[in-house]
């Protein structure tokens, strides 16, 4: 199943790591007290810090080293209680004070590992280089006079963790699962919302390609800032090729940063990082270094919850799902905790998955709704299937119920006393709709004794009529069995 | 170590100072002067020294807690910008 | 009647609450001593409308008995703290016209006490260097002169003006920045006390920053005593300063008087290199011979690392700066200078705004912490940083205190050649290895030369240790009877 991109030559892979860059969910910046609300008017979240006006100082965010070393820990990562704040030094116009607070050869956390789901129910191991903090810059906009470029601070000083997987990677597809996987250990522990279009998660892709086979790394590329898991898989894609018809044409691929324009399907070098670039990194001397102890870290991991990867395992021992199933459900927390209240509520874990992986995600999906705005809630779906399993309601019952719930809201209970749905499964009444259907209907009854068993079906619907429907369908065959027989 | 006006070149561009070609021999000169002096220091035996990277050793941390206590002042923050625009700062066009 | 400008700050503040005058008297008087002395130029802003207002907001807080430590008392500010609403330049052309929205801690702090804000002393550009001679808004003149002699004579630096100011009678105290010295040599120039506290007891926070991890604020005045007074109202604990000291403020002025009987003076053998200045090591022979005569020990000691504290401090200084002045980029506040494209305007702006002396470091601190050479130089500077400050960490394990002079000459003259800049380097020489350490330093007159120029003594003691630091201090003051220069009637 491996990706492979047939060339002239042969074939080629493709190898792929990914820096990620994740906002750190906080209410103030990593070294202000200004907010990092999403949207607000330009230069309204901007303190005298992030303005990078004279003589202002950072002040670290104590919540924000919480989050990384959260994270870190979620990532099976080793966490340095020892790190170092250093300077990136670069000038650009959403860069106001010439230099970006990161950190460079002391991360917080260092090497860690991400487990990728494949589709077909494998997985697949791929390791983390480490995660940092840092800020985020200004915002440049463009487009709104001829000659100039206007500067909003408002992201700048917003707390990042950049996390650096290894060049472990080997396809489009991967590099998705990556993300997704990524972004829902993230949302999880609740460190980053993952939200890509509002720019809190974004992907810098580090692309190279070798011939099937080789070992050696060549030259890579790096594709910034891309905004969206499909755009990152097209990005990639299209790199791959590139590369491959640059090394194939006889040519050289040049290390370099490039943007991919999601229009024309292609990257382009990116001009403002034509200038080689030298950071001068150094210790930044207005930060102390960032030390913790034993206590710090043991603090944080016991408030960690059950991350997917664990969540997923559980479910498949626990509630026998396949493999695939329980990848589905523990995606997204909210949904993995509606399915098991659900699945208790219910008695029913299979018949529970069911229910949610199909009926009630085709619903919401149809709805474009989240769970957690599901008009069928946990509580009421599992009294529904209850109500199945308790032979109260025939399965083509609970589908009628069911709908009533997601335009209604409403409990089945109710629904069901209310349709006066609820199954016949004593056996007088039914015994004499049978009595009934059969003296009404000789000559059936006489094509059945003779052999055409096939009318059972008829006569199940004919009792069924005869009831409104309320019978239970299997007891209803188990009856007419015995009457009919010969 | 002596730097040639190459070097200098590159180090002002680094630094976004514009240094007129006429003066890159005499700055050149003048920095290559200070290098040499300070190049007295590869004389220290510094084998198993820690670098001493802040102005400090003996501080605690002083985290701030997360709480908003600023923003909200844009007024001031462009006050002293030689071109605001429309609560924006202008600057030569870009071209990422 | 001797003029109101003559006090001490100690004087004053005792007078004051008596009410023999009132604070906007005292006032008035400095603002018409800085109009008459404007040849000096120590002042790059002065805020006379100000001063007035809040001296009489003085006056108010007296008349009701709500008095702060400093109530009343005339200080000049370098133009290195922001004032909000009031341009602070850093003397740079880069910053002209800036205001300010926010007061620094230490000036914040300095007007909680009371005290009267005059204007904005003058200072080398961005505090670099040790002539003021680089300020964009030109040099400061010392008030002193050599006998005989008319030439106007540099007032050191970087906080010349400061030292001029208080010096010449426009302040009764002025704050001063050192990163290298810049307090300790121009009040060794000048003839006055200058005391850099430990890094960390002063909030960096609003001080437009040079070196970050040397920067530190500190008083400048003509006594002992006042400066421990004009201390204790600059220091403390500041959440928006990491590198701020949490521990608890001494009274420095409480251990004035306690002398130095049984401390133990450590005297250097590298601060007396072949060819120091003869003057220089008599005063220091004899601020020994006063520190003995008043019943301390002095103990021979070596901290050898000593010659490797400039070149290190010229490394570690310049990096940090080429990083800090970053920031002067002509897009949110200062000057700009249009240009074709982004990096043209930066370039445009940078070249115009900043002087000789700092584009020169900003290229400096730019190479050494380039790739290649960040090892050879940065590194290493910061290991040999570690030593100089292990040699301190090693003496003050046998001293109480260090005792050398202050710079290695007195005043030179405003028109002497300074075209070579290691040899304007050296100025800082005996200041800098303290800087590097972290450890507090004060400049305390000594005596004068054979010319008649003053020659200040400096006293070092162990980090957070200010107070073996006055008491030394008050020693030397005492003894050396320091002729100062008479207040202008």
């Amino acid at each position: 199943m491996s990706y492979l991109i047939k060339g002239e030559s042969g074939d080629w892979e493709v190898v792929i790591g990914l820096e990620v860059h994740a906002q750190v969910i906080s209410k103030a910046k990593l070294f202000s007290g200004a907010p990092t609300d999403f949207g607000a008017g330009p230069n309204t979240q901007v303190s005298f810090v992030d303005a990078g006006m004279p003589g202002m100082l950072p002040v670290v965010n104590a919540h924000c080293v919480q989050q990384a070393v959260r994270t870190g820990l979620g990532l099976k990562a080793k966490i340095n209680q020892y790190s170092v704040f250093a300077r990136k030094n670069y000038f650009y116009a959403d860069m106001p004070q010439g230099y970006q607070i990161s950190q460079y050869d002391k991360p917080i956390v260092g090497e860690g590992t991400l487990i990728l789901d494949m589709p077909d129910g494998s997985t697949r191991a791929i390791g983390i280089e480490r995660l940092h903090l840092e800020q985020d810059a200004g915002k440049l906009i463009h487009d709104r006079q001829p000659k100039q470029s206007l500067v909003d601070l408002n992201r700048s000083g917003v707390p990042l963790m950049e996390i650096v997987s290894k060049p472990d990677l080997r396809s489009p597809e991967e590099a998705g699962l990556y993300l997704k996987k990524l972004r829902s250990i993230l949302r999880y522990l609740g460190t980053c919302d993952g939200n890509m279009e509002e720019g809190s998660m974004r992907c810098d892709a580090n692309v190279s390609v070798r011939p099937v086979g080789s070992t050696e790394l060549r030259t890579r590329c790096e594709i910034k800032n891309v905004n969206s898991v499909r755009f990152v898989m097209q990005a990639i894609e299209h790199e791959a090729m590139r590369h491959v018809e640059v090394w194939e044409g006889g040519g050289k691929v040049d290390q370099e940063t490039r943007l991919y324009d999601s229009n024309k399907g292609e990257t382009r070098p990116m001009r403002s990082k034509e200038m080689a670039h030298d950071y001068r990194y150094f210790p930044d001397p207005d930060l102390l270094p960032l030390e913790f102890d034993d206590a710090f870290v043991a603090g944080i991991k016991s408030t960690l919850p059950e991350l997917p990867d664990d969540k997923k395992a559980r479910f498949i021992s626990a509630y026998g799902l396949s493999a695939y199933d329980a990848g589905v459900l523990v995606a997204e927390q909210e949904n993995a905790d509606y399915y098991e209240d659900v699945a208790k509520k219910s008695g029913d874990a299979k018949l529970a998955n069911n229910w949610v992986a199909n009926n009630l995600f085709g619903v919401l999906n149809t709805k474009g709704l989240a769970i957690a705005q599901s008009p069928v809630s946990a509580d009421h779906l599992g009294k529904l299937l209850g109500l199945i399993k308790s032979n109260t309601i025939s399965g083509r019952q609970a589908k009628d119920v069911f709908e009533i719930m997601v335009e209604t809201s409403r409990d089945p209970d109710v629904i069901v006393a209310e349709r006066g749905l609820t199954q016949i499964t004593d056996t007088g009444p039914i015994d004499a709709a049978i009595d009934k259907v059969m003296a009404e209907n000789a000559d059936k009854v006489a094509q059945y004794r003779s052999g055409k068993v096939q009318l059972m079906g008829w006569f199940v619907g004919q009792v069924m009529k005869a009831t409104q429907g309320k019978a239970n369908p299997a007891l209803c065959t188990e009856l007419l069995t015995k009457k009919l027989a010969p | 170590m002596s730097l040639d006006k190459a070097t200098i070149r590159k180090v002002a561009t680094l630094a976004r100072i514009e240094v007129p070609e006429a003066e890159l021999d005499a700055t050149a000169a003048k920095l290559s002067g200070i290098l040499k002096w300070i190049e007295q220091l590869s004389e220290v035996n510094t084998d198993n020294v820690a670098p001493m990277s802040g102005g400090t050793t003996d501080l605690a941390q002083s985290w701030r807690s997360d709480e908003v206590t600023d923003g909200g002042m844009a007024d001031k923050v462009l006050a002293n910008a030689p071109d605001a625009q429309d609560g924006f700062f202008g600057v030569p066009k870009v071209v990422e | 009647m001797t003029s109101l400008t003559s006090l001490t700050i100690a004087e004053a503040r005792d007078q004051l609450a008596k009410k023999e005058f009132t604070a906007l008297e005292l006032t008035e008087a400095h603002l018409q001593a800085m109009e008459k002395a404007k040849g000096l130029n120590a002042f790059i802003t002065p805020t006379a409308d100000i001063a007035r207002a809040r001296a009489k907001e003085s006056d108010a807080r007296l008349q009701s008995g709500k008095a702060g430590a400093l109530e009343g008392i005339p200080l000049g500010i370098k133009d290195l703290f922001c004032t909000e609403g009031v341009q602070t330049t850093a003397a740079s052309h880069i910053l002209e016209g800036f205001k300010p929205p926010y007061e620094s801690t230490v000036s914040q702090k300095l007007r909680d006490a009371g005290s009267v804000m005059l204007g904005k002393l003058n200072l080398d550009e961005f505090a670099m260097g040790s002539s003021n001679m680089s300020s964009y808004f030109g040099p400061v003149k010392n008030p002193w002169k050599a006998k005989g002699r008319s030439d106007d004579l540099v007032p050191g630096g970087s906080s010349g003006g400061s030292a001029a100011a208080v010096s010449g009678y426009l302040a009764m105290g002025a704050t001063g920045t050192d990163t290298g010295g810049s307090i300790r040599q121009p009040a060794s120039f000048c003839g006055i006390v200058g005391v850099k506290p430990t890094y960390g007891r002063c909030s960096r926070w609003g001080i437009v920053a040079f070196a970050s991890s040397l920067d530190q604020a500190g008083p400048m005045t003509r006594s002992v005593r006042d400066a421990a007074i004009m201390l204790k109202a600059m220091c403390g604990h500041d959440p928006m300063d990491s590198t701020s000291s949490p521990r608890t403020v001494p009274d420095f002025e409480a251990v004035l008087g306690q002398g130095v009987k049984g401390l133990r003076i450590g005297i250097p053998k590298e601060y007396r290199p072949d060819g120091l200045n003869s003057e220089v090591a008599a005063l220091w022979d004899k601020g020994i011979q006063w520190l003995k005569d008043a019943g301390a020990t002095t103990v021979d000691i070596s901290l050898p690392h000593t010659k490797y504290a400039l070149p290190t401090y010229y490394i570690v200084a310049p990096a940090e700066a080429s990083s800090n002045l970053a920031r002067y980029d002509g897009v949110r506040f200062g000057q700009r200078v249009d240009g074709k494209s982004l990096d043209d305007m930066y370039a445009k702006t940078r070249a115009a705004g900043f002087g000789t002396e700092v584009k020169r470091r900003i290229l400096i601190g730019t190479y050494v912490l380039s790739a290649g050479y960040y090892d050879a130089y940065y590194l290493k500077a910061q290991k040999v940083r570690a030593l100089i400050s292990k040699d301190f960490a090693d003496a003050f394990e046998k001293v109480d205190a260090i005792v050398t002079p202050t710079a290695p000459t007195a005043a030179f003259g405003m028109n002497d050649k300074q075209d070579d800049p290691v040899a304007m380097y050296l100025n800082d020489v005996f200041t800098v290895p303290a800087s590097l350490a972290g450890i507090p330093g004060a400049s305390v007159p000594g005596g004068l030369t054979s010319e008649g120029l003053p020659l200040g003594l400096q006293v070092l003691t162990n980090r957070w240790d200010e107070e073996t630091m006055f008491r030394v201090c008050q020693t030397l003051e005492e003894a050396a009877a320091f002729p100062s220069l008479k207040a202008p009637s």
